[in-house]
């Protein structure tokens, strides 16, 4: 028998991944004990949270790399760590109220909140495509089920079932590419398929580009991308308010990162080949989700298309594949956390016991009823379209910048264009909240957890406005 | 610091604001007035200490704010942006004091209107394009809340329409911001959006040039506004309250024309010389264009509205006449507009307080009833017509100077605005004040009271003083107009003969930049 050498572990790094683990197996343990009072729960996972987050950032001498290169620990993924494990803390602090409002009382929603974070991280520190595949099953498989938590709401099994099919779907199409760009190179490590495309050692010209297009739809879908983007206002309507924060967020840029490291790093030199197909598939996402959110009555499915668009303007930052696109989705994502958390916090604080009172129309009047809270909601909604001295402003300004900077001129007009286009819808919810009147009042039990999240998200929109240096040093690195 | 803290001032009162209970309005209106009038009185230091002999920044202030981008805080003012700066501080006050009748949500409103000045004064003294930007787009949101809550029947659709049309402009503006922003960074070596830094260093090549003017324009444009992206104006300013009105008027669409001044001449000067004479046409079509319209309006507001489009039309084409009284013309004329129409909207909104309309049909034989609010109306439609011992004339007199320098047929062309302006201004008072008192609702109009005069009185006493002697106004931006024009002079893109002995140091500055101007010529650079 031949000896095989185990690769070279290196468990330091591992650690926020290999410690949600833990909590997570714990706390599904826990369950068994808790009994209706999930307090416990929400109480170990948040300890999981902030101890994951704090060893992501007791890292030296980055970046380290495990696996036989399959899995690197850079600064880049430590700063979308620090993004996961701050949306996951948010999204359960969001649920400590809403969940028992709402009758989910499943203790494995935080388990899988935890498991979901785990994959997360694994996708953004992952440069094999195995790895990067093991990572996205791992969210979508939690995905599914948080979709569908709300076992009697017939929406969330819609939302559920619709999920699972197409992401399984999608999960096909990605399986494919990878397959092929393993044909077309002899290997699945990212370094390794730059390499040979680099040294002209590539079976086959075709094999390459239909992988590279059969990726882009595969991420096309898990970051619902035009024209793959069809679950996501379904989902996103029929899922709980907090999971539908927590897959804007987290998740999403999971997604992203991967989707960068596989267009910048792994295959960029092709990049003449398939940039064209990806500024289509920008520009329709952004176009059509602007849109779309203009029609949109129900307030979670014109964030969902508000959450199309950004994307859009997300993979303008991959288009331009440098150093500066993969710092811009690192900021961007920080700030599209505090803003979506902050806006999800809002909606669920308007949440009455036998309503959630989804429709806009219920935001009528709320700048005289709730000064502070229509004050927060303008905020988010000035900050989602991009306006200064808010967190979307800066991000927006260094999405552009990367792409301005390789030449993309008349994407970037494209894309501001837009913008115009997002203020309109962003503005009718502040036209409601302060220049009309209420149709009826509503009854709001006003939730301490759920107002400091939304607190955390006004400190933090306002912040990463005014003074993004720190944060920006931190995504530089 | 110092200008930073008058800056900030407003912005720090509104903060205030909020912690008093709403129920006090009493209380939030004087607080709201000392803050405001703290902040004029304290700016007239700066016109104290301001050196008049020189067209370098003045009160400048730099800090690093955001490192990570090379972005810094960098204010300061010079001739262009003191006389703007002050009339800010001055309209914010007056606006405040005639929003005493405001009725419904006065702390909102109070706090709107402070943190409106606060982004307009932060637009002219930024001189870091990234800051620019910054003030530029913050002050749309308090404008576009102070329309579309205490705005008229159609607040909403005028709010949304004033908000994305700017925001189109200023967007493509900022594309062109981030290139120049990289293109510097490339020539230079500097991550920087200091605009003192770009101005000097970047060169940058014709064709880039006319690209970058555009976006520029495009936002300016809008924004002051030219025709024909003025539509937004007469909705905007019919919607708004009266103190919006004022401040629309007085002071958002100076913005524009400090734009055009602060950032396209001396940023672009081959390409403004390229677009001049397209935009001295533009200009003209609207004043006349302008004109004609606002004399067939049947809504006081509406027709003040357009006058203002003509009135800019003046200061337009005074910027791109292109010579030294072009230029004093239009930085006067800019001055007067706020003053004037500022004044001509007081007056609309004392009337329509009375009678809450302002269909001119409404109205007739008002002096026998309102004799001093009839002289007030007088004084301010002469000095808008530009008559001969107001403030309106020394301005339209320098433009036209001007205009008629750089091509007679222009000129002919423009003056015509000066006598439609006359048309409807007349019109539109004789139809108002005289004529028979036929309207039995007008007969128990009250005359003007003492807090309505407090407004009034001042703009007046300006428009005369400017009238008789602008000396005071006009020598604080004269260095600074001397210094634009050698840095647009097409003699900077020609071969150069001989120096000019007179200005022997605006000539080695002018050295400077026409060798920057001339090196893109030769290398195409994309």
């Amino acid at each position: 028998m031949e000896h095989i050498p185990a690769p070279a572990i290196d468990f330091v790094s591992l650690a926020p991944a290999l410690i949600l683990s833990v909590f997570g197996m714990l706390v599904l343990f826990l369950d068994l004990f808790a009994g209706k009072n999930k307090n416990l729960l929400v109480f170990a996972s948040l300890i999981g949270l902030v101890l994951a987050g704090v060893s992501a950032f007791a890292q030296s001498n980055l970046p380290v790399s495990s696996f036989g290169g399959a899995y690197i620990v850079d600064h880049l993924s430590v700063f979308f760590t620090l993004i996961f494990t701050f949306s996951s803390a948010l999204t359960i602090l969001l649920s400590i109220e809403y969940n028992p409002r709402n009758g989910i009382r499943a203790g494995e929603y935080y388990a899988l909140i935890l498991f979901c974070t785990v994959g997360m991280i694994v996708l953004s520190s992952a440069t094999d495509l195995i790895m990067i595949f093991l990572g996205i099953e791992v969210v979508s498989i939690c995905l599914y089920v948080l979709a569908g938590i709300k076992r009697d709401d017939v929406r969330s099994n819609e939302a559920s079932l619709k999920y699972f099919l197409l992401g399984a779907f999608a999960t096909g199409f990605l399986v494919y590419g990878m397959a092929l760009l393993y044909g077309a190179t002899g290997t699945t490590k990212l370094a390794g398929i730059a390499d040979a495309i680099h040294s002209g050692q590539v079976n086959s010209d075709t094999i390459l580009l239909l992988g590279s297009v059969l990726l882009i739809i595969g991420f096309g879908f898990k970051v619902a991308s035009v024209p793959f983007h069809m679950w996501a206002p379904d989902v996103y309507e029929g899922s709980p308010s907090p999971v539908t924060a927590f897959m804007a967020v987290g998740p999403k840029a999971a997604a992203l990162v991967a989707f960068y490291r596989v267009f910048a790093t792994a295959i960029p030199e092709v990049g003449g080949s398939w940039d064209t197909l990806l500024m289509v598939v920008a520009v329709l996402t952004m176009v059509i989700g602007n849109l779309g959110a203009i029609v949109q009555t129900n307030i979670k499915r014109l964030l969902a298309y508000s959450s199309i668009s950004h994307v859009g303007y997300l993979l303008i930052a991959i288009i331009a594949r440098n150093s500066l696109g993969g710092s811009a989705i690192a900021f961007y994502m920080m700030a599209y956390a505090f803003m979506i958390f902050g806006t999800f916090g809002i909606v669920i604080l308007l949440g009455e016991k036998d309503s959630e009172n989804l429709e806009i129309s219920n935001y009528a009047g709320l700048g005289v009823k709730q000064p502070a809270i229509a004050l927060c909601m303008t905020i988010f909604m000035l900050s989602l379209g991009g306006m200064p001295p808010f967190a979307g402003f800066i991000a927006k300004f260094y999405i552009l910048g990367a792409a301005v900077k390789e030449g993309y001129i008349i994407l970037v007009v494209i894309a501001v264009l837009n913008s115009v286009v997002s203020l309109y819808y962003y503005l009718k919810i502040i036209v409601l909240m302060y220049m009309k009147e209420s149709e009826r009042e509503l009854n709001l039990s006003i939730t301490p957890i759920t107002l400091a999240v939304v607190a955390i998200a006004v400190f933090g929109t306002i912040e990463m406005g005014l003074f993004p240096d720190p944060i920006l040093q931190l995504t530089q690195q | 610091m110092f200008l930073t803290f008058l800056t900030f001032l407003p912005l720090i009162g509104a903060m205030g604001l909020a912690f008093i209970p709403k129920e006090k309005e009493g209380m939030i209106k004087q607080v709201a007035v000392a803050v405001a009038a703290a902040d004029f009185l304290l700016s007239l230091q700066l016109y104290a200490g301001f050196d008049m002999s020189t067209h370098l920044m003045q009160f400048e202030y730099s800090i690093a704010w955001i490192p990570s981008f090379g972005v810094n805080y960098h204010v300061g003012i010079d001739g262009i942006s003191l006389l703007l700066y002050i009339m800010t501080t001055f309209l914010t006050l007056i606006c405040i004091i005639a929003s005493w009748s405001v009725k419904k949500r006065v702390k909102e409103y109070m706090i709107a209107m402070l943190a409106l000045s606060t982004g307009m004064l932060g637009v002219f003294i930024s001189l870091d394009i990234f800051l620019f930007y910054v003030f530029w787009e913050f002050q749309l949101v308090p404008m576009y809340l102070l329309i579309g809550i205490w705005g008229g029947p159609r607040r909403i659709y005028a709010a949304v329409k004033f908000f994305l049309y700017t925001a189109v402009g200023s967007l493509l503006m900022l594309v062109a911001i981030i290139w120049m922003y990289f293109e510097v960074q490339q020539q230079t070596g500097v991550l920087t959006t200091d605009l003192m830094y770009i101005t000097e260093n970047l060169n940058i090549g014709l064709d880039a040039q006319k690209w970058l003017f555009m976006a520029f324009f495009l936002a300016f444009a809008i924004k002051v506004p030219m025709f024909p992206f003025h539509t937004w104006l007469p909705d905007a300013h019919v919607e708004a309250p009266t103190a919006g009105s004022v401040i629309l008027a007085g002071v958002l669409l100076k913005m524009g024309t400090y734009g055009f001044l602060r950032f396209n001449l001396p940023l672009f000067p081959f390409a403004s010389n390229v677009f001049m004479e397209y935009i001295a046409w533009m200009a003209i079509i609207g004043i006349v264009y302008g004109a004609l319209v606002a004399m067939v309006q049947e809504d006081l507001k509406k027709l003040v509205a357009y006058s203002s489009v003509s009135h800019l039309g003046f200061v337009m084409l005074g910027i791109f006449a292109f010579n030294h009284y072009g230029l004093q013309g239009a930085l006067l004329q800019n001055l007067n507009h706020g003053i004037s129409t500022s004044a001509l909207f007081l007056l609309v909104g004392m009337i329509y307080d009375r009678r809450h309309t302002r269909l001119i049909s409404e109205f007739g034989g008002l002096a026998k009833i309102i004799p001093v609010y009839t002289i007030c109306f007088m004084i301010v439609t002469l000095s808008s017509i530009g008559l001969p011992g107001t403030n309106g004339f020394v301005g339209e007199f320098l433009v036209l100077l001007g205009i008629f320098q750089a091509d007679g047929m222009m000129a002919m062309v423009a003056t015509s605005g000066v006598i439609f302006a006359a048309c409807y201004m007349l019109w539109m008072f004789q139809r108002v004040m005289f004529l028979k008192l036929d309207n039995p609702k007008n007969e128990n109009m009250e005359d003007m009271n003492c807090r309505e005069l407090i407004t009034i009185v001042p703009l007046i006493i300006l428009i005369f003083w400017i009238g008789f002697y602008p000396k005071p106004f006009m020598k604080t931006f004269e260095p600074t107009v001397e210094h634009l024009m050698t840095r647009v002079s097409p003699d900077n893109f020609r071969p150069k003969k001989h120096n000019d002995e007179h200005h022997a140091t605006a000539v080695d500055k002018h050295e400077e930049s026409s060798s920057h101007s001339e090196k893109p010529k030769e290398k195409s650079h994309h």
